[in-house]
């Protein structure tokens, strides 16, 4: 390996690249289009009415129901009965994705009637400004109304009797936007190197470059490695623009951390190898291109891209299991929504083996010489 | 090393096909050698097994010593090679090319000098989807010369190519030779053999049938000069019982081989002898193209054997 002669296949990788229209369009301005497109579709789904998932501990007080059902008339939010108790309801609200909740105390009736101050807990998810917002909102509105009608003589000597507390959903609550950035992020990740190197490593042969290559001192890894790196640094701008255009636009809620730097290098560097190896191992451009779409468009779909693995029938989870592309994007997911570490270092210890092999495999099947 | 390239015995069998089926060749240092030959009698083979991109079935292959196949890395730093049908990176404009070979080979030509040798500096800045087929050759040519290699294979290097453009490139093969370097060249045009080489070799059907200076090759296959006039056919029956030279009639012109040029002298006395009236009076001598065309047509009918002296 010769940084010398990387940097001047790497010069030539870059001005191929940005001298067509084409290519450059499929790396950047495509995925700001994914991007774009599921972020105001779901988005604006997401802005109609939000449900308030509460738990009524007063049992059944025509108090609490007249609250309750104010509030459902709002119009802003919609109340549905949580089935659980109100100890368990944030932890279930965080596991179900719901970001807000409210508890309405034991004894809210009876205190409502003699003046005393009652709390109800309005639970929020701190991340998402919006729903909280709404929410808090809505439960404000019902509880002034409330107390202004409260039995209270001399009404301004009156402590309201009503009150809120807000508490936080029992883990961060996430919404489509949020699992479609580390997804799209990843389907950026497989498809601008896959079916950029399944076309460049069939096409080069035939043309015979790659013949003219073997008469210089370039090595096949110094070659491979000239497109990783490129395809690294298209990488790091792609997932910057979605992220951004993520989280600025559609107000995805999340992390972003130096966890997320080893994907983003690894990602590429597994499918620039695994589009060289598909392209080597094919005898003509035309069956490269069927053997790319055979390996590429599985992982497209089934990997976490457009919908959560989580989401999954258990059948289809056992197929993202094996496909590399799954690793990619449930590390990203860990690393920007989940915060858990140690599952996002194994995904990246799966995918640096793999690479490895791919890289190796590729560089041992891709001939610049017919042998 | 007095020899750059040297081949012994080399078979290479395509399947069924022996595309090269035991040939000999030897190329002096600082020398040009062209192998010529009709379409598919084997010359890209050989050149590509010289230059390690194709492995030989069996026979000796020696580059400045070097086996191409088993000492490619080394022998590619050390040669030029413009492949038949070059092809490059279509965006890449010709300047950068150049630049691009030089820091692969860490060498430190000039790319402005270089393009200017070739006479294509007007097209430096133009990326190569641009370039006329013409204009891509020569870019071939100049990042050949990249590495300043010791000896240059050039596949077929002026096909197609317009009669000024293929001088620029005759050019550049002279000043090769005279940089000391040495030069393969494979070529249809048998005028470019002649202009060009020190020695050639006659290809055809994975054969060498002739070889040597393109002058042994016309004296050892070619015809005898012909005298030719115009005239009636009676004249040949009777300058061939007074000379006792070869005379043919055809098409209103009467045809005599002459042995030396004396016998052009005694021809045009028994002519002007006999009475009979003529004029348009020419001589022909075989060029090699002539040679190469009967040697091939021989061949190919089956009356030449293979086995021709070299
Ligand atoms: N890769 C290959 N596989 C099978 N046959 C081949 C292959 N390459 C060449 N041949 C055959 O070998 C013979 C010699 O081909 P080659 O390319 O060496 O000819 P050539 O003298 O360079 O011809 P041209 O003047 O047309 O370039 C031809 O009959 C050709 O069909
Ligand atoms: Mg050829």
């Amino acid at each position: 390996m010769n940084g010398r002669r990387i940097l001047a296949d790497f010069r030539v990788v870059y001005r191929s690249y940005t001298r067509n229209p084409i290519a450059l369009f499929f790396s950047l301005v495509f995925p700001v289009i994914l991007v774009g497109m599921f972020g105001v579709i779901f988005s604006a789904t997401s802005s109609t009415t939000l449900t308030v998932y509460a738990v009524n501990d007063d049992h059944g007080s025509a108090t609490s129901r007249a609250f309750l059902s104010a509030l459902n008339n709002t119009s802003v939010v919609k109340i549905s009965l949580a089935p659980v108790s109100s100890g368990d309801l944030a932890a279930w609200l965080g596991a179900h994705d719901h970001p807000v909740g409210l508890v309405i105390p034991r004894g809210f009736a009876a205190n409502y009637s003699n003046g005393t101050t009652t709390n109800l807990t309005v639970y929020i998810d701190p991340q998402d400004e919006a729903s909280s917002g709404a929410v808090l909102g809505a439960v404000q509105g019902v509880v002034d109304r409330f107390n202004l009608l409260a039995v209270c003589s001399p009404p301004a000597s009156c402590a309201p009797v009503v009150g809120i507390r807000t508490a936080n959903v029992g883990s961060p609550v996430f919404r489509y936007i949020d699992y479609l950035i580390p997804g799209l992020v990843g389907f950026s990740i497989l498809t601008s190197p896959m079916f950029s190197l399944v076309d460049i490593s069939s096409n080069y042969r035939k043309e015979g470059i790659f013949r003219e290559l073997s008469l210089t001192p370039l090595s096949r890894a110094e070659w491979l490695t000239a497109r990783v790196v490129w395809y690294v640094l298209l990488t790091f701008v792609s997932a910057g623009i979605m992220i951004g255009l993520g989280i600025y636009a559609f107000g995805a809620h999340v992390t972003l951390s130096a966890g997320l730097l080893p994907f983003l290098v690894v990602g590429p560097f597994f499918f620039v190898s695994l589009g060289m190896l598909c392209g080597s191992v094919a005898p003509t451009p035309e069956s490269a291109a069927v053997i790319g779409n055979i390996v590429t468009f599985p992982m497209m779909f089934l990997s976490g891209t457009f919908f959560p693995v989580a989401s999954f029938p258990p059948a289809l989870r056992a197929v993202a299991d094996v496909l590399p592309l799954y690793y990619v994007i449930d590390g990203m997911n860990q690393v920007m929504l989940f915060a858990n570490m140690a599952r996002a270092a194994t995904d990246l210890l799966i995918l640096v083996i793999a690479s490895v092999i791919v890289f190796l495999l590729a560089v041992r099947t891709f001939r610049w010489r017919d042998e | 090393m007095a020899e750059a390239v040297e081949v012994s015995d080399l078979v290479k069998v395509y399947g069924e096909l022996r595309a090269v089926d035991g040939i000999d060749v030897r190329v002096a240092t600082g020398t040009v050698f062209a192998f010529l030959g009709p379409n598919g009698a084997g010359k890209t083979t050989t050149v590509e097994i010289l230059e390690g991109l194709r492995r030989a079935t069996s026979g000796t292959v020696r580059v400045l010593g070097l086996d191409p196949w088993r000492d490619g890395e080394r022998l590619h730093r050390r040669i030029g090679v413009i492949p038949q049908d070059f092809r490059f990176f279509e965006k890449i404009t010709a300047r950068e090319a150049i630049e691009y070979y030089r820091e692969l080979f860490g060498s430190r030509v000039d790319a402005g000098e270089l393009l200017a040798r070739v006479e294509l500096l007007d097209k430096a800045d133009a990326r190569f989807d641009t370039l006329s087929g013409g204009q891509k050759q020569k870019l071939g040519l100049a990042l050949a010369l990249t590495n300043e290699p010791e000896v240059c294979f050039l596949d077929e290097p002026t096909t197609g190519l317009d009669p000024h453009a293929r001088r620029a490139i005759w050019s550049v093969v002279r000043s090769l030779r005279a940089e000391g370097r040495t030069v393969f060249l494979t070529t249809h045009y048998l005028e470019e053999a002649e202009l060009l080489a020190d020695r050639v070799a006659v290809i055809n059907r994975g054969r060498i049938i002739a070889a040597g200076t393109p002058r042994e090759i016309i004296d050892a296959h070619g015809r005898p000069t012909r005298l030719k006039v115009r005239a009636d056919a009676s004249l040949a029956p009777l300058l061939k019982e007074r000379l006792g030279l070869d005379a043919r009639a055809a098409n209103g012109q009467v045809e005599v081989d002459l042995r030396d040029h004396k016998d052009a002298l005694r021809v045009l006395e028994a002519i002007e002898g006999s009475g009979l009236p003529w004029d348009a009076l020419a001589t022909e001598t075989d060029t090699l193209e002539d040679v190469f065309v009967r040697l091939v047509g021989r061949m190919d009918e089956g009356t030449l054997s293979s086995e021709a002296p070299s």
